[in-house]
């Protein structure tokens, strides 16, 4: 193909997207928008899966049975979520295993969230309400995107996801209309998970080169601190509920814009959790390596016995 | 051996009346584990009442390049639709 | 309060939350993401039942426990789950010998308890086996995947099989609560079950090319409260937060 050629075919492409048109897999696609689309939902699938681990922790300690099973029906969504994105991506033309592949090597990063210690029982009412409140807001956006497996994936997630976030907030509740110790136990959580929440939007959108390219495909709909204040201003009043008190000394509703302003964050720690020194990546990583190494056999396993019996499905034909 | 497990499509009927739609796709050995992984994956609340699964690779699809040949022509094909005719304001249901 | 009956009940209800328990522990760390999803539905399925024996049992008790009190707050030594149960996840071979061990059984046992003289019993038997039904198939299958799959599979299944098979024979024990039910027409007779679980259970491993164990001696104690040493550890982490912090709601 000439460079004239592929150049009216983006056109006809950029074209389709501002119309609201979908992309489907087998559709023209600039290699672009192959890639980063690629990056951008193993990264989610990634996140799904991992973000299995601190919560799993907590499945075999929780306090009563019906916490009990409700977390694991929601560690078990995680799963099934990771499992519907990693679909769409195969449609792209990449196996589950080669993304595996980049997840287990450090190529692909996943969100920067789950490299926190889920330390207390507080823990999980935080992520429900906080880790889910803030990816909901990112995911709901996206129900919109471009490329249609993406978005028909995540219509399904976030339909799924509705009552993860209750589950984190009813648990955050209960505990602060518990026992002090409860209370305590509640405060310190929100305390530790506030600043890496909002650090789940991305850097400033000074710092965030790839906006405006994303928008124009639908991956974003609002920038990264558009989001990040909308999270802020629909947390704020939740905490307020229930009795809780927001880390940020500088946190003030501003009734001239109609929103909260709020502190500054810990960009160097954003950065370095990143880049993968975080207080949990290791463990993270080697959790899910040693779970895919451990279970290679099995997967041969099953594979070598379909295969036997197909043969003899085979030879009894003959 | 590092084989992956083979792709299948997956349908779901929601209810009696209904037909198979596509619900998304998953890894499986087999067709039996590719049911059996269709019913834990996507009917863990209660979606559906029948499962169809596929294997990926035997699904043959038609090229979006071909497009303009397959689809448009239907296009002008006006008369196959009930509002290409006339008919007297007295007839309301027809 | 009928104490035969919240014995017997809690004999049920033990060995589902064991192995529920068990399979937790698993959850993000399947040997595939499908697989994963699975074997969670099947603790699922078993924490169902759980609740539903625990808050018969309380019901029954009629004081001011309740289902987590039960689940939680009892020393070891009252714990009555047979020992299969509490076996841990050695490999994904364990998990699913472990599995396939219990279901066979446990499938038998609500076939019958479903014409149980309690209603209440009737009804959870009546709902419950309809997810055991699928355990079976589950486990079963499986079997035959390691069993035949490949030669590593093969002799993985085979040491798991072989291992567990000393638990199997507590299965058909019973307790003085047991005794006292089945007279009542309330309990399951297990001891009419006995041969037929061995013959499904051999005919499965059959199929998978696993010699069925020849073995004389047997394991017990689980339904008296004498378990395995892993058995501390379970509850360590099951009754952390009710023994960490008693007496609170959550």
């Amino acid at each position: 193909m000439s460079e004239a050629q592929i150049k009216s075919l983006e056109e006809e492409f950029e074209a389709r997207i501002a119309r609201d048109e979908k992309i489907e897999p087998k559709d023209w696609m600039p290699e672009k928008y192959r890639k980063t689309h690629i990056r951008q939902m193993s990264q989610h699938a990634h996140s799904e899966i991992v973000g299995m681990l601190p919560e799993g922790n907590w499945i075999s300690r929780a306090p009563s049975l019906r916490r009990k099973v409700a977390l694991l029906a929601k560690v078990q969504d995680e799963g099934g979520h990771g499992l519907y994105l990693y679909s769409a991506t195969e449609t792209l033309g990449i196996t589950r295993d080669e993304l595996f592949e980049q997840l287990h090597t450090g190529k692909a990063k996943y969100s920067s969230i789950f490299n926190y210690p889920a330390l207390t029982w507080a823990d999980i009412g935080a992520i429900g309400w906080l880790v889910d409140g803030a990816a909901i807001i990112n995911q709901v956006a996206l129900c919109g995107t471009s490329f249609g497996p993406y978005a028909r994936a995540m219509v399904r997630i976030c339909k799924e996801e509705s009552f993860h976030q209750r589950q984190g907030y009813e648990i955050t509740l209960k505990l602060a209309q518990g026992t002090l110790e409860q209370k305590a136990m509640a405060q310190d959580a929100l305390n530790r998970f506030w600043w890496p929440s909002l650090m789940m939007f991305g850097p400033a959108d000074a710092d965030s080169p790839n906006t405006e390219q994303s928008m124009k495909w639908k991956l974003k709909r609002k920038t990264n601190d558009e989001l990040r204040q909308q999270f802020i201003d629909q947390t704020v009043p939740q905490a307020e509920l229930i009795g809780l008190t927001i880390p940020d000394p500088d946190l003030k509703w501003n009734e001239e814009k109609g929103c909260y302003d709020s502190g500054e964050i810990d960009w160097d720690e954003f950065w370095q959790v990143v880049k993968g020194h975080g207080p949990c990546n290791k463990e993270r990583m080697k959790a899910r390596v040693s779970a895919w190494e451990n279970g290679e056999w099995v997967r041969d396993a099953a594979l070598a016995h379909a295969e036997k019996q197909q043969e003899k499905k085979l030879n009894k034909a003959v | 051996m590092k084989k992956e497990w083979p792709l299948w499509e997956v349908f779901v009927r929601s209810k009696n009346g209904l037909e198979h739609r596509h619900f998304g796709s998953l890894h499986a050995a087999d067709a039996e584990m590719a049911l059996e992984n269709a019913r834990d994956v996507y009917t863990r609340r209660n979606e559906g009442v029948s499962i169809w699964v596929v294997e990926s690779k035997n699904i043959t699809a038609s090229n979006p390049e071909h497009n303009a040949e397959l689809f448009e022509p239907a296009q002008d094909k006006v008369y196959r639709h009930p509002t290409f005719y006339d008919l007297p304001d007295e007839i309301k249901h027809m | 309060m009928n104490t035969n009956l919240y014995n017997y009940l809690l004999g049920i209800a033990d060995n589902s939350l064991i192995l529920g328990q068990r399979l937790g522990e698993l959850c993000g760390h399947g040997p595939s993401l499908e697989t994963d999803i699975a074997l969670t539905n099947i603790s699922l399925d078993l924490f169902g039942q759980v609740r539903s024996y625990y808050q018969y049992a309380a019901k029954v008790a009629g004081d001011n426990r309740d289902e987590d009190t039960i689940a939680m707050m009892r020393p070891e030594r009252e714990y009555v789950n047979v020992l299969l149960v509490e076996q841990p996840n050695t490999d994904f071979g364990y998990v699913i010998a472990r599995q396939f061990l219990f279901d066979v059984y446990h499938y038998m046992f609500l076939t019958e308890l479903q014409s149980s003289k309690d209603e209440t019993l009737a009804a959870i038997a009546k709902k419950s086996i309809k997810e055991v039904s699928y355990h079976v198939r589950f486990s079963s299958d499986w079997i035959k995947r390691l069993g035949d799959g490949t030669e590593e599979s093969h002799k993985r299944i085979q040491n798991a099989i072989n291992d567990l098979w000393t638990y199997t024979d507590e299965l058909f024990h019973q307790t003085e609560a047991d005794k006292k039910m089945i007279a009542d027409g309330v309990g399951v007779d297990t001891s009419k079950l006995k041969e037929q679980y061995y013959k499904q259970i051999s005919n499965v491993l059959d199929e998978a090319t696993i010699e069925v164990p020849d073995l004389k001696y047997f394991q017990k104690g689980g339904k008296q409260g004498v378990h395995t040493e892993h058995m501390g550890y379970i509850l360590a982490e099951l009754q952390y937060m009710q023994r960490a912090y008693p007496n609170m709601s959550w």
